[in-house]
């Protein structure tokens, strides 16, 4: 007790925490500018047209210029609003997908805290997400963005259900809730071979999770304006829009180490085996977040009542029976792993 | 060592002021989301207690699921704020004397012996917990030793589900549903006809 130097006890432990913090989401942050570059390019592509090409060598900074366009804006808070609420929702979507990469592993060691429930942890988080929606919903007191927030909460809710089954079928083939420990439990093969349609109703869901389309309804813009950010101006628009974004990679980054051996190499050979392993995490991610782009580019908006149908109707009872497949596969061949 | 003592104030003392914050509030919808608020606190001092399992399906389940159930319900209520006041003096004693209850019960478990510091440390510090995860420890008591309590508890959350849509299900005679099946067995054949159409006079 008597020997406590600040230096020692409290800085020096307190900073490089804050360093580490900053290490991640810096590059976070500047891929989510990125990201909706390349989604505004490839849906440009999609549909025969150029994209930003205006500012900077092929409108590459084109997102920067947004973002401070927005930022320059009057912040507009309604008059009839809860305003603390109103302030706080996009406060809470921006920190909530931030969050979750506190215990993402970009390579062997390289994360910030190798918690022993990391997937866990991130369920818990993305299940949070629909705070910072029912509560913008709320407290924007207006017809078009409350009916967006029920949407939303609704859809986020029914499609957690499967996602908590997918999870529980990869668990059952790593016998750990360590996000280390799912990615080396692929050495041999990704689960996305064995798993395959689990892989695709966790994809499906995670792009109703994270809101995009086919599923967007609660910003549809062809019924509710905006959904439920239809009230939100400037700052705090720019900070819903960049907690999507960055939970949509945070999302394909989950899907990467459930289903895509995070940062080990297709095969274990030697030009492939050379690459560090991030470069492979950073691959699969921008693979991810492709098909995510592609999908927007592709397909046209569900109807509500079919969106309700495919999650409780056809993805609940299909992960359910896998669930029960695969513990049954492993308990007949003795495949369970690290058994007691 | 340090820094996680400052943590473990902050969360309890924020757990603490929300708890109050619940009960004071006056718009019913920050209750709850204080409510929110003092679980997710708790969640971080039952990871500070070193159990994150427990702590993680608190949140999964109190905040992810249940609590955006109570703020959906309480959102959609039209609530006259002045009504939900009046009754305050009037029900008063009943609550003072649960608080008084509560309180009672409490200070005889801390007085008592079974929670004297030695039993509680030697909880802590069991060899057992450090080296294995808590996940895997709470599931092998949880399947073995409590294996029929833990089917029956899920029995009565069953009964309870099956209980609740059995009173809420009316069935409501002029409902349009839609056929999903004939819906997909639609192709062009059998939705558009073809006519041939004399020029100038028309079908």
């Amino acid at each position: 007790m008597n020997n406590f130097s600040y230096l020692n006890d409290l800085i020096i432990p307190g900073s490089i925490i804050i360093a580490q913090i900053l290490a991640v989401l810096m590059p976070v942050l500047i891929s989510v500018a990125f990201l909706v570059y390349a989604e505004r390019k490839v849906l440009a592509l999609i549909q025969l047209r150029r994209g930003p090409n205006v500012v900077g060598p092929f409108g590459i900074l084109q997102s920067f210029a947004d973002a401070l366009k927005l930022l320059t804006k009057e912040n507009i808070v309604p008059a009839n609003s809860n305003k603390i609420v109103f302030l706080l929702a996009p406060i809470i979507t921006m920190v909530l997908s931030l969050a979750g990469w506190a215990v993402i592993p970009f390579a062997p060691n390289w994360v910030i805290a190798d918690i022993n429930v990391g997937i866990m942890y991130l369920f818990a988080v993305s299940s949070l997400g629909v705070y910072g929606i029912i509560m913008a919903g709320w407290a924007s007191n207006s017809q078009y963005p409350f009916l967006g927030a029920l949407r939303s909460a609704a859809q986020m809710v029914s499609y957690e259900v499967s996602i908590g089954f997918v999870i529980i079928t990869v668990l059952l083939c790593v016998g750990s809730l360590n996000l280390t420990k799912i990615v080396e439990a692929q050495e041999t093969v990704w689960f996305a071979i064995p798993l395959l349609p689990m892989f695709v109703v966790f994809f499906i869901s995670a792009l109703a999770e994270t809101n995009r389309l086919p599923f967007d309804l609660p910003e549809d813009e062809s019924t509710l304006v905006a959904g439920f950010f239809t009230e939100y101006s400037s700052a705090s628009f720019v900070l819903f829009f960049l907690g999507e974004y960055a939970s949509m990679i945070l999302m394909s980054s989950m899907t990467v180490i459930l289903f895509m051996g995070g940062w080990l190499p297709p095969f274990d050979i030697f030009p492939l085996n050379a690459i560090p392993g991030v470069i492979w995490f950073v691959i699969k991610i921008i693979f991810i977040l492709f098909l995510f782009i592609w999908v927007r580019g592709t397909f046209p908006r569900y109807r509500y009542d079919q969106l309700m149908r495919l999650g409780w109707k056809i993805f609940l009872p299909l992960s359910l029976l896998w669930v029960v497949l695969t513990a049954g596969f492993l308990i007949a061949f003795d495949m369970v792993p690290n058994s007691l | 060592m340090y820094l996680y003592s400052i943590t473990f104030y902050i969360f309890s003392l924020v757990a603490v002021l929300s708890a109050l914050m619940v009960i004071s509030a006056r718009n019913p919808v920050h209750s709850v989301l204080f409510l929110i608020l003092s679980f997710v606190n708790a969640s971080g001092l039952f990871v500070l207690l070193g159990a994150e399992f427990l702590a993680m399906i608190l949140v999964v389940v109190y905040v992810g699921a249940v609590a955006v159930l109570f703020l959906f319900v309480v959102m959609m209520l039209d609530i006259n704020f002045v009504k939900l006041r009046e009754g305050f003096l009037q029900y008063l004693p009943f609550g003072a004397l649960l608080g008084i209850v509560l309180i009672i019960e409490l200070g005889i478990l801390f007085l008592s012996k079974s929670f004297s510091e030695n039993t509680l440390s030697k909880f802590v510090q069991s060899p057992q917990i450090n080296k294995v995860e808590n996940t895997k420890l709470i599931g092998q008591v949880l399947y073995t030793d409590y294996f029929y309590l833990f089917q029956i508890s899920g029995l009565i959350l069953l009964v309870a589900m099956v209980g609740s849509i059995t009173l809420t299900l009316r069935d409501r005679g002029n409902v349009k549903r839609q056929n999903i099946s004939s819906q997909n067995y639609i192709d062009a054949n059998k939705a558009i006809e073809k006519k041939k159409v004399k020029l100038g006079e028309g079908i």
